[in-house]
């Protein structure tokens, strides 16, 4: 048996800083050492939404924070690390540019291998480190910034079968909380009213699901619940509670039939593929209706679901450093030329997205 | 005091304003700001979207156009000129500008900017505005647009003269 890989992994992409150590020796079940994110969800602003934190420095200070609380929770020093693995994109450039550098000096610091890894793949490997998943699996990302469909079939190597064309659901569902005076992060906040509401009282449009294909938009939807909400309040003067919780609920079912739907389809269209499971990530899947939701349709299909607990779900460091370990034993690793990439497909061959300002010119 | 009125208009359809996006598209060029008001569900990402997907496939380029809303900024290169689609929405305070790389990015690219009085007066003196209201009707958009620059009123009587003879 080869010798444990220990790897810090370091995430700065987003909103949250994070960072952590994950251990794996081949054979063996991963062991996550240590998982520090410091979030940024507490910090709302007047105006509704997350205030990113957008300058580098701030970042480099955060990491360092997270860095020593990961290394004192897993009880290792650097010394102990194999090697360095770090977001290197998708995301917000002040963030991604302070990971990077501040993973380069490590690197450089300690003579230790360093690992540059997408921010999406951190997300669609997750299913390996918590329950050991086997490829190919299809992987639906959705989270506040991304929405898409993955074939994973190797630590790096996916295929993208469709994605949101405009807005993220975590997107749609901040921006309604905010169209229907509710508190910031709107995920939650609309889930709860959902509960109190009728699912059926509003008819809202099921985007896309006219055209085949796994592509989604969420910004229609958006516009109709504004519309809805104005609405509502011309006929009686405002929004009573129930009123509220009645489009929230009807928003919160048009988004799970939705993604519902586009799951169907991506299965469906890998049929001829020996899957072994449908796994989620990403913010989004914490809701509940759209687990539900997602988790029938992998029943359906007659196949294995998974969805990994929240902390894993959302962004964190662990993930990266998982990922880090897959591509160290591929022999996948960078040198200090490794460069921060705000936009990164982690497919790179597919077609991109068709929005609606694009109609048929594209070959 | 507010810039002079460059031009107004309805569009009864999201196809409407598509057209619009794409007849302005090709008469930018490196420099040129486009700031984009309006509530949430107004039609601003819509319009920036359709704008940049002409220029791109103008190019014979074909990109993703996502929301900026998460990134604050996504960036876009035609060939001609590089093209900066932001959303300062979720922007905590101006001094963030200078280290999104904006300030730069106003004199060397196409900057289109949502929620744009996150921004200095300063930096927006010559910018086209555009203000994208929504009326009774589902699709149906009133845009208004002013600038100090009469470079704009040119080139929107222009554009406005070639869709209604469409």
């Amino acid at each position: 048996m080869t010798a444990p890989l220990t790897i810090l992994g370091l995430e700065s992409s987003c909103d949250d800083t994070a960072a952590a150590v994950v251990r794996h020796a081949e054979g063996a079940a991963p062991g996550i050492l240590s998982n520090v994110v410091w979030g940024q969800t507490d910090l709302h602003a007047a105006f509704g939404g997350v205030v990113p934190e957008i300058a580098a420095r701030a970042h480099t200070e955060k990491l360092d924070y997270c860095i020593e609380q990961a290394l004192a929770e897993a009880h290792l020093s650097l010394r102990d690390i194999d090697a360095i693995a770090v977001t290197a994109g998708p995301g917000l450039i002040g963030g991604v540019l302070a990971g990077v550098m501040c993973a380069k000096g490590l690197a450089a610091a300690t003579g230790k291998p360093l690992i540059g890894v997408n921010h999406l793949a951190g997300h669609a490997l997750t299913p390996r480190l918590t329950d050991g998943l086997s490829f190919p699996y299809l992987m639906l990302l959705v989270s506040g910034g991304h929405c898409q469909f993955l074939t994973v079939h190797a630590p790096d190597r996916f295929t993208r079968l469709g994605g949101t064309i405009d807005d993220s659901p975590g997107e749609a569902f901040d921006k309604i909380a905010k169209l229907l005076g509710l508190p910031q992060p709107g995920g939650p906040a609309v889930e709860v009213q959902a509960k109190s509401g009728d699912s059926g009282r509003f008819a809202l449009p099921r985007p896309l699901l006219d055209r085949p294909g796994c592509d989604l938009s969420f910004s229609g939807l958006k516009t109709a619940v504004l519309r809805t909400r104005d609405d509502l309040v011309s006929e009686k003067g405002g929004m009573t509670k129930q009123d509220r919780a009645d489009l929230c609920a009807s928003f919160q079912t048009a988004v799970a039939d939705v993604l519902a739907e586009k799951s169907r389809r991506a299965l469906a269209s890998l049929s001829a593929e020996p899957l072994t499971a449908f796994a989620v990530a990403g913010g989004v899947a914490a809701n509940q209706t759209i687990r539900y939701a997602l988790r029938d349709v992998a029943d359906e299909a007659n196949i294995r679901f998974i969805a990994p607990p929240l902390e894993l779900c959302t962004d964190n460091a662990a993930m990266i450093a998982w990922a880090g370990i897959e591509r160290f034993r591929l022999g996948l690793t960078d040198d200090l030329t490794l460069a921060a990439r705000p936009r990164w497909p982690l497919d790179e061959a597919s077609a991109p997205m068709l929005g609606h300002g694009k109609r048929g010119a594209k070959a | 005091m507010a810039d002079p009125l460059v031009g107004r208009f309805q569009f009864l359809s999201e196809d409407d304003t598509r057209r619009f996006a794409e007849a302005l598209a090709p008469s930018l060029r490196a420099g040129d700001l486009i700031l984009l008001s309006g509530g949430l569900g107004a039609g601003k990402s819509f319009f920036a979207r359709a704008l940049i997907q002409k220029r791109l496939r103008s190019s014979g380029l074909a990109e993703d156009v996502p929301s900026p809303t998460f990134t604050l900024v996504q960036t876009y290169d035609d060939g001609a000129a590089e093209i900066w689609h932001c959303d300062l929405y979720r922007l905590g305070d101006a001094s963030e500008i200078a280290e999104l790389g904006l300030d730069d990015a106003f004199e060397t690219a196409i900057c289109l900017v949502e929620w744009p009085d996150r921004l200095d007066e300063d930096v927006q003196a010559g910018a086209l505005r555009l203000e994208f209201g929504t009326t009774g009707r589902p699709n149906e958009r009133l845009v208004t647009a002013r600038s100090s620059d009469p470079r704009w009123k040119r080139l929107l009587r222009d554009l406005q003269a070639d869709l209604t003879h469409e």
